[in-house]
């Protein structure tokens, strides 16, 4: 095998799985270890940079960083990652002294921000202190995006979106309440750059007999949540049908139960396992008496002269068809009438642009999305950016911020006159934690904890009130426990050959045999050889160049835990723990090119 | 300075033996040995040498003397007998053990300066006894634990870390052992597990005396040019008479060597050591060859390794004197006082 090049900086990113994993590569055991250390205003700064929105992430966030963390494969539970970085936001002191102060000068350029949601929220964060004039204009009074009009209360109170949104606006940046009608008013309003964020904000339909007739109670879920959001629906039927199995449907019933909803179901087509929601959110229905019935496509509103009385539901099962296709057929079992009093239709979301005139020179594809560059998040029209749910369709809410500081770097550099893209390398530092014979910076003592519960409200109580927020979050004591657990996957194992005397040392303390000494080979082979097989093809092998017997070190990545114990017992420090640190490159001088 | 535990987490694909113990099920306290000490990487070969054997760690007796070897036994099988005898006398003390229990599995591990040195003399009569024993010495060339003055194996002219020559000639512990009668007779070196595993199975297997003189390099204080014990020098002096594999009664046997490459060596269970022989010449079942291939490779400057010497026939010190099969310690008030008639009978036989 090739020796592997440390220097690129994928290498030791991909080890930290939760950074690489995040969208917006947050340093997660960097802010791990300041939260057990107490530092929370530090916690929340690391996140405040990366993720922009670490209050409400730490509530909200998808966490596509937890199913890829180590500590997951390493035992059953990957470290709550996410709920520790509320951690950091609900104890943390008054930040202001440490947040980025509103630009003194200004550069001249002036960029419109459309949609005030995450995306565009980010893509002003990153610019207005550089000196831009941002405006972000918003059919909606208030800042915040799907963040404020979707997301349920119980789940993220709206004291948390006010300062976040709130650090944002306080840099200095606009909002200026507007329904966006026509792209071509927008260009011709003299911005240098237009970013549009307007999300998907189309609830898709569900055209089957009965809809029409029944309308009065048949209710389009994201249009219901933003009217329960601001107030103007307070009550809903005793019993209640939530069409689907996304995040959409989990809130839909959640809240349903919250305004007078006593016997709510949650219907699927599919199976439950196959559900878009997380988890954890059908987890969360399910304990508040919610149940998922799965394999049941609705088939028609029944009504009594256009009171709704239910829904039909033809039974199913999946077959794969000669191609491997999965496809619902019916079981041929007599259909299932469930009454209720209303349906919240919770089946899939949508982005409409039609304010974007046809003719100004941009393609849409067949489902009527603009063309952007993956990359750049630059359009067919130059100075038009796109971001968040509508660039690439639905999304969550970290995605949005990633796309959000991306644009940010296109917009600043097309501003400068600089090519979009060029695209600029990551900030990366590696330096050894070494204080002493056994001592290190971190704590390498391998905590066995399982992963902790954040405690949640009495249902009781919660159920009363749907502002209530029903998880209350770690306190310091468990915060402290579950940030132990955390492996700090950042502090790498860095080998040094020329320093090797292969005495084994290294092969025989650790504690997962990822470490083997054997001659070379190519990697398939090479993976079934070594102390112990290395199965996990996402994983690297970190590789050596030949040692003076001929072999190689080969390192698996795949189930190291950080501990230390090779760099310990090397005598000779061809081991060492070496921290990365790995920033992307937000707008500024950074992403700028140097000549 | 901390000394932390090893993590419990293991690799999720760990393999486990017949008993369902892992390699990990084996290990001992975290060694508080210099990082990179050749002790420890024989504490790790004998650790998967049991492994490998599924042998039950709870019919262990870990017996050792004084030095930093003779700490090892801390370090490996955590849940088996153990006993520190004053320095140099752990053979004795395993003689007696054995002798009362000749159910256990001895291991008795010892230091070049704890069996050549202070030692020697125990050393001498429980080989010559023929305990059934694994008797490793783990060989360094110095005095580790009291920072590196010579042994009685040190090389005479290796040098010492400060420059100096040793001016005495060196004690041969495999020469000395095969001249004791010890039944089977190895030398390794700690930097190469794939000899010293099979051949630490091999004396676990064998039923006598089995002797392993193991070379294993001290980073602290032997580990410069100019010594005969370093990593280095080891390597590049190291010939080699065989590989091996130990096949256990209780295992299918899989390898296959052309013949003539190949010795095969009876075990007392009904097992055997298949031995791929790299002299081509040697037969490990001669003791007079053994002896002359030691002495020719020493000539020649060269460290010889593998297994030297064994003997298919061997006995232990309870066939020579006829003892009980049931172990001393086992034997109740009646087995011992068989009562006044049978005392009569015995003195008046005597009469
Ligand atoms: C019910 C529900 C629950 C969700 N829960 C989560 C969750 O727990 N975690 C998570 O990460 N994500 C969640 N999401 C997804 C998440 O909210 C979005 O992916 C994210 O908000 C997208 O951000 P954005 O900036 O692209 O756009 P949005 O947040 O959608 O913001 C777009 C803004 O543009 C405005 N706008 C749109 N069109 C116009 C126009 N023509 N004129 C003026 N203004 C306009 C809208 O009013 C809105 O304020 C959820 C979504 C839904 C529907
Ligand atoms: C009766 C007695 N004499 C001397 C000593 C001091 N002493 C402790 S260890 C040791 C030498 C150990 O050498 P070796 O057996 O080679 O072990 P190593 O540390 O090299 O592994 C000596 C002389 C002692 N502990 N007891
Ligand atoms: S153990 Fe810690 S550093 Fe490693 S992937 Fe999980 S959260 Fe990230
Ligand atoms: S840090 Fe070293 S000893 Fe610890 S698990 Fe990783 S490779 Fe093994
Ligand atoms: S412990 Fe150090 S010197 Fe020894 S084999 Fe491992 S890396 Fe090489
Ligand atoms: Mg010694």
């Amino acid at each position: 095998m090739k020796p592997t090049d440390t220097a690129n900086p994928d290498y030791f990113h991909k080890v930290v799985d939760c950074q690489w994993a995040c969208p917006a590569h947050t340093p997660v055991p960097e802010y791990i270890r300041l939260i057990a250390a107490g530092r929370y205003d530090d916690a929340y700064m690391i996140n405040w940079k990366s993720n922009v929105f670490p209050g409400i992430l730490g509530r909200t966030c998808d966490r596509p960083c937890e199913p890829a963390c180590r500590r997951g494969r390493v035992e059953e539970q990957p470290v709550a990652i996410c709920r520790l970085k509320r951690v950091a936001a609900d104890y943390k002191g008054d930040i202001h002294a440490l947040l980025p102060k509103p630009a003194t000068t200004k550069n001249g350029k002036r960029i419109a921000c459309l949609g005030a949601g995450p995306a565009s929220l980010t893509v002003a964060r990153d610019l207005a202190p550089l000196g831009y004039e941002v405006v972000v204009f918003d059919q909606d009074p208030f800042a915040g995006g799907m963040m404020r009009t979707q997301i349920p209360k119980f789940r993220l109170p709206e004291t948390v979106i006010d300062e976040e949104v709130g650090y944002v606006l306080d840099l200095g940046v606009e909002l200026r309440r507007k329904k966006i009608e026509s792209m071509k008013e927008m260009l011709g309003m003299g911005f240098d750059a237009v970013f549009v964020g307007t999300g998907a904000p189309r609830g898709r339909e569900l055209e089957i007999p009965g809809r029409q007739e029944a309308a009065a109670n048949i209710h389009i879920g994201i249009d219901w949540l933003s009217s329960v959001s601001f107030g103007h629906v307070t009550g809903i039927g005793k019993r209640v049908i939530v069409l689907g199995g996304g995040n959409t449907a989990m809130d839909c019933c959640r809240s349903s139960r919250r305004l007078g909803g006593e016997s709510v179901t949650v219907v699927v087509r599919s199976g439950f396992d196959e559900m878009k929601a997380s988890p954890w959110e059908k987890e969360d229905a399910q304990g508040e008496g919610i149940p998922i019935l799965n394999w049941l496509v609705p088939k028609e509103f029944t009504h009594d002269n256009g009171k709704l009385t239910g829904v039909v539901f033809e039974k199913v099962k999946a077959t794969r068809d000669a191609k491997g296709r999965r496809d619902l057929v019916p079981t041929g079992e007599p259909d299932e009438h469930i009454l209720c009093d209303d349906v919240l239709v919770a089946v899939g979301q949508e982005n409409a642009f039609p304010w974007i005139e046809k003719d100004l020179g941009m393609t849409f594809d067949r489902w009527g999305m603009p063309k952007v560059d993956e990359v750049t998040f630059q359009s067919e029209i130059p100075n038009v950016f796109f971001g968040g749910d509508a660039a690439f369709g639905p999304k969550n809410i970290i995605w949005a911020v990633a796309h959000g500081h991306e644009a940010a770097v296109s917009i600043d550099k097309f501003c400068q006159g600089e090519n979009v893209k060029e695209r600029p390398s990551p900030l990366t530092n590696l330096v050894s934690q070494k204080m002493g014979i056994h001592e290190w910076t971190y704590d390498n003592d391998i905590a066995n904890d399982i992963r902790y519960k954040v405690p949640h409200r009495a249902a009781e109580i919660a159920l009363k009130d749907i502002r209530a927020e029903v998880e209350l979050g770690f306190d310091d004591k468990l915060a402290f426990k579950e940030a132990q657990r955390c492996l700090n996957c950042d502090v790498e194992t860095v080998f040094e050959e020329k320093l090797c005397i292969e005495c084994d040392a290294c092969v025989d303390i650790c504690p997962e045999d990822c470490i083997t000494f054997a001659p070379d080979g190519d990697e398939a082979e090479l993976r079934g050889r070594l102390t112990a097989p290395a199965a996990n093809l996402t994983q690297d092998l970190y590789v050596s160049a030949a040692l003076p017997t001929t072999r190689i070190m080969i390192k698996d990545e795949d189930l190291c835990l950080h501990c230390g114990f090779c760099a310990e017992r090397c005598p000779t420090g061809a081991w060492d723990m070496r921290k990365f640190r790995l920033d992307t490159t937000q707008a500024g001088d950074g992403c700028r090119s140097r000549a | 300075m901390s000394y932390l535990a090893k993590p419990k987490f293991h690799h999720p694909a760990i393999e486990v033996n017949q008993l369902g113990f892992t390699h990990r099920d084996y290990e001992g306290a975290i060694s508080t040995l210099c990082a990179g000490c050749g002790h420890d990487s024989i504490s790790a070969a004998i650790i998967h040498a049991c492994f490998e054997l599924s042998i039950p760690p709870h019919r262990v007796a870990k017996m050792s003397g004084i030095g930093c070897s003779s700490k090892t036994p801390t370090y490996f099988l955590g849940q088996s007998h153990g006993f520190n005898t004053v320095h140099g006398r752990m053979p004795s003390v395993l003689t007696g053990a054995n002798l009362a229990n000749r159910d256990l599995i001895y291991l008795g591990v010892s230091g070049d300066g704890d069996s050549a040195s202070i030692g020697i003399g125990q050393f001498v009569h429980a080989i010559r006894r023929g305990v059934n024993m694994v008797y490793i010495v783990e060989n360094n060339g110095v005095y580790g634990l009291t920072k590196g003055q010579f042994s009685a194996t040190a090389d005479q002219g290796s040098k010492s870390k400060k420059g100096v020559a040793n001016p005495d000639s060196p004690i041969d512990m495999v020469a000395l052992a095969i001249q004791l009668g010890a039944t089977y007779v190895g030398r390794s070196f700690s930097g190469d597990k794939s000899q010293l595993v099979p051949l630490i199975k091999g004396a676990f297997e064998h039923r006598g005396a089995a002797f392993i003189d193991c070379i294993s390099p001290c980073v602290a204080f032997n580990n410069h040019a100019g010594s005969t014990k370093s990593f280095d020098y080891v390597r590049a002096h190291n010939a080699a008479l065989n590989t091996l594999d130990v096949i256990t009664g209780r295992a299918p046997i899989t390898a296959d060597y052309e013949p003539g490459e190949t010795q095969t060596v009876k075990l007392h269970d009904g097992g055997m050591i298949r031995l791929r022989k790299l002299d081509a010449t040697h037969d490990v079942t001669d003791r007079a060859a053994a002896l002359a291939a030691i002495h020719r490779h020493q000539s020649q400057g060269e460290i010889v390794t593998g297994l030297l010497y064994a003997d298919e026939d061997s006995g232990d010190l309870h066939d020579r004197l006829g003892t009980v099969d049931r172990p001393l310690n086992r034997l109740g008030d009646a087995d011992l006082c068989p009562g006044v008639e049978a005392l009569e009978r015995v003195n008046a036989a005597l009469r």
